[in-house]
C-alpha cells in the first residue's frame, strides 16, 4: 500500500518537474527541475527493484553531468527577452517538427512485434540467486564482455579527442613546478658571507659565494 | 517484534520514525559537540583556553550558540531568488543526515541494510555540491558564486578519485553492503593492505567537505566568506552544522571502509565484550580529530595546488593502486565470490 503512494507521489513529482523542465523562464531553474526528474525517476527504480540503476542514475546523472550543465548555465548571460522574442516566428516549424515525431513514434508502437525469444527473457526478468548489481555484472562482464569493451574503447576515443581539441600549449603565466622546488637545497640558493663594516653589501654568485661587482 | 503492530505496513513506518529518531539525535548532539570541540581543540593548539564560560568547562556553549542563532533575523538579500536562497542550507544538511540512514553502527543495526549501500554513501556524497552552487547563484552575489564555482570543480574533482578508493574497497570484498564490508574486515582492517587508500580517501573528504586546507569556497582571505557570505541567523546555522555533520559522515565512511566499523580493534576477551556501538564512535572520534587537528596545523592550499593534486597526483596514484590490489588478488586466488 505504502509502496503504491510512493509510487504515484514519485511519478507525479517526475512528470511535473518534466514539464516545468521545459517551460521554465529562467534556463537554471529548468536544470534545477531536470535534477528533480533524475532523482525522482531513480525512487521509481528503486520502486521497481533495480537499486543498481537508480544509484548510478543518481551518480553519473546527478552527481556529475548535471553538475557541470548547472556550471555552464549559470555562468552563461542569458536575456531572456530576446530568447522570447523570436517564439511566434519559430513556433509553427516547431510544432511541426513535435507532429512528425509523434506520428513517427506512434507507427513505430502500431507496427511494435515482440521477438521470438524475448517472452521468455521478459518471464524471468531477476535471477532469484543474485542480487541486482551482481546480475548486471554477470551480463555485462560474461555474456557481453566484447561488447562491453568495445564501447568502453569508442567512449576512450571520444574522451581523448575533446582533449586533443581543446588543448593549447599555453605559454602565460610561469608553471609551479613542485619537484624541482623540493629538490633545491640550501647551499644552491644560499650563502652567508660577512660584509666589512662601511663597506655595503655587493652582488655576490650563489655558486661560488664571490663577489661578482 | 515478530509479527503483530509492527509487521503491518503502518508498523514499519513508525519503527523506521523511532529508528530514525534514535540515530538522527544523537547525531545531533554529536554535531552540537564537534564544533564545541573544534574550538576546544583549536585552542589547545595554539595555547588559548577556548570557550569556558557557559557552564562547567564551557560544555554548554553549543546551545548558547544554538539560541543566539534562533533569535537573530534572516536576511535575505535583494536580488536573491528567495526559495532557492532558503532551501540550498536545507538540502546541505539534509543530505548530511539522510546518508546515515544505511550506516551500520553494529551488527545489523542500521536503519536500511540496502544491496548497494556503499553506492547510495557515493551518491549522496556527490548531491552535497548542490548546496554550495545553489546557494552561491541564489544568494546573487560575485563572491558568493566564486565560492560556489570554486567549490563545483573542488567536489567534482575529488569525487574521482573517492571513486576509485571505493572500487578498490569493493573488489576486496565482492559486496557493496556496508554490513558485508565491516564483516570482511573480521581478520583484518582495510587500513593495513590498503594504507595508501586509506590517506588518499581522508584527504580527499578534507576536500569533499570543504575542510582546511582545502577550504577555498570560503577562502576568507579572498572571497569574504564564499558561497554562504549572504547568510545569516538560522540559514548560516544550517550550513554551519551541515559542514560538521559532513565531517561526521566522511569519518564514519572512513570507519566503515578501513578502520572496521564496529569491530573490536583487539580481538580478544575483555575488549569484545565493549559494545560495537562505543567502538563505532571511538574510531569516528579518532578520525573526527585529525580532521581538526589538519585544521590547526596546515594553511590552506592555492587552487591551482588543489587541482594539481587532485588531478595529477590521487587520480593516478589512486587508479594504478586499483589495479595492483586487483592483480593481486587474482594472483594469490584472494579474489571473493558473491
Amino acid at each position: 500500500m505504502i509502496a503504491d503512494i510512493a509510487f504515484y507521489v514519485f511519478a507525479a513529482i517526475l512528470l511535473i518537474s518534466a514539464c516545468m523542465v521545459i517551460t521554465a523562464r529562467n534556463s537554471v531553474h529548468s536544470v534545477l527541475f531536470l535534477i528533480l526528474a533524475f532523482i525522482n525517476a531513480a525512487a521509481l527504480f528503486v520502486l521497481a527493484g533495480a537499486e543498481f540503476l537508480a544509484m548510478v542514475l543518481v551518480i553519473v546523472y546527478v552527481g556529475a553531468v548535471a553538475v557541470l550543465f548547472l556550471f555552464v548555465v549559470m555562468m552563461l548571460d542569458v536575456d531572456f527577452a530576446a530568447l522570447r522574442e523570436g517564439f511566434q516566428r519559430y513556433a509553427p516549424l516547431g510544432l511541426t517538427i513535435g507532429f512528425i515525431l509523434m506520428v513517427e513514434v506512434g507507427l513505430t508502437v502500431i507496427d511494435w512485434s515482440v521477438a521470438s525469444g524475448a517472452h521468455f527473457v521478459r518471464l524471468a526478468p531477476m535471477p532469484a540467486h543474485l542480487s541486482n548489481t551482481a546480475a548486471l555484472g554477470d551480463l555485462i562482464y560474461t555474456h557481453y564482455m566484447f561488447a562491453f569493451e568495445l564501447v568502453a574503447l569508442l567512449l576512450l576515443i571520444a574522451m581523448v579527442g575533446a582533449i586533443v581539441l581543446t588543448h593549447t600549449d599555453r605559454r602565460g603565466p610561469r608553471r609551479q613546478n613542485i619537484e624541482t622546488q623540493h629538490e633545491r637545497r640550501i647551499d644552491e640558493t644560499l650563502t652567508m658571507v660577512t660584509i666589512e663594516f662601511g663597506s655595503g653589501a655587493k652582488r655576490i654568485s650563489a655558486q661560488s659565494g664571490k663577489e661578482i661587482g | 517484534m515478530q509479527g503483530g503492530f509492527f509487521a503491518t505496513d503502518f508498523g514499519i513506518l513508525i519503527l523506521t520514525l523511532l529508528k530514525s529518531l534514535a540515530l538522527i539525535v544523537p547525531l545531533l548532539i554529536g554535531v552540537a559537540y564537534l564544533t564545541y570541540a573544534e574550538r576546544k581543540i583549536l585552542a589547545a593548539v595554539q595555547l588559548r583556553r577556548g570557550p569556558n564560560v557557559v557552564g562547567p568547562f564551557g560544555l554548554w556553549q553549543p546551545f548558547a550558540d544554538a539560541i543566539k542563532m534562533l533569535f537573530k533575523e534572516t536576511i535575505i538579500p535583494d536580488g536573491a531568488n528567495r526559495f532557492l536562497f532558503l532551501i540550498a542550507p536545507i538540502i546541505t544538511f539534509g543530505l548530511a543526515i539522510i546518508a546515515w540512514a544505511v550506516i551500520p553502527v553494529n551488527d545489523h543495526w542500521a536503519i536500511a541494510s540496502i544491496n548497494v549501500g556503499l553506492l547510495y554513501l557515493f551518491a549522496i556524497s556527490s548531491l552535497g555540491v548542490y548546496g554550495v552552487i545553489i546557494a552561491g547563484w541564489a544568494s546573487n552575489s560575485k563572491f558568493a558564486f566564486l565560492g560556489a564555482m570554486r567549490s563545483a570543480a573542488q567536489m567534482v574533482s575529488y569525487e574521482v578519485s573517492i571513486g576509485l578508493v571505493i572500487l578498490s574497497v569493493l573488489v576486496c570484498t565482492g559486496s557493496l553492503n556496508l554490513n558485508q564490508i565491516v564483516l570482511a574486515q573480521r581478520t583484518i582492517w582495510f587500513a593495513i593492505p590498503l594504507l595508501p587508500m586509506l590517506v588518499v580517501f581522508f584527504i580527499s573528504g578534507l576536500a569533499e567537505t570543504n575542510r582546511a586546507p582545502f577550504d577555498l569556497p570560503e577562502g576568507e582571505s579572498e572571497i569574504v566568506a564564499g558561497f554562504f557570505v549572504e547568510y545569516s541567523a538560522m540559514s548560516f546555522a544550517l550550513f554551519f552544522l551541515g559542514e560538521y555533520a559532513n565531517m561526521i559522515l566522511m569519518s564514519g565512511m572512513t570507519t566503515i571502509l578501513f578502520l572496521g566499523g564496529w569491530l573490536s580493534p583487539i580481538p580478544f576477551a575483555p575488549f569484545t565484550w565493549v559494545p560495537g556501538p562505543i567502538w563505532f564512535i571511538l574510531k569516528v572520534v579518532l578520525c573526527l580529530f585529525v580532521f581538526l587537528w589538519v585544521r590547526a596545523t596546515l594553511p590552506r592550499f592555492r587552487y591551482d595546488q588543489l587541482m594539481q593534486l587532485g588531478w595529477k597526483v590521487f587520480l593516478p596514484f589512486s587508479l594504478a593502486w586499483l589495479v595492483i590490489t586487483a592483480s593481486a588478488l587474482e594472483i594469490f586466488g584472494w579474489l571473493p565470490h558473491a
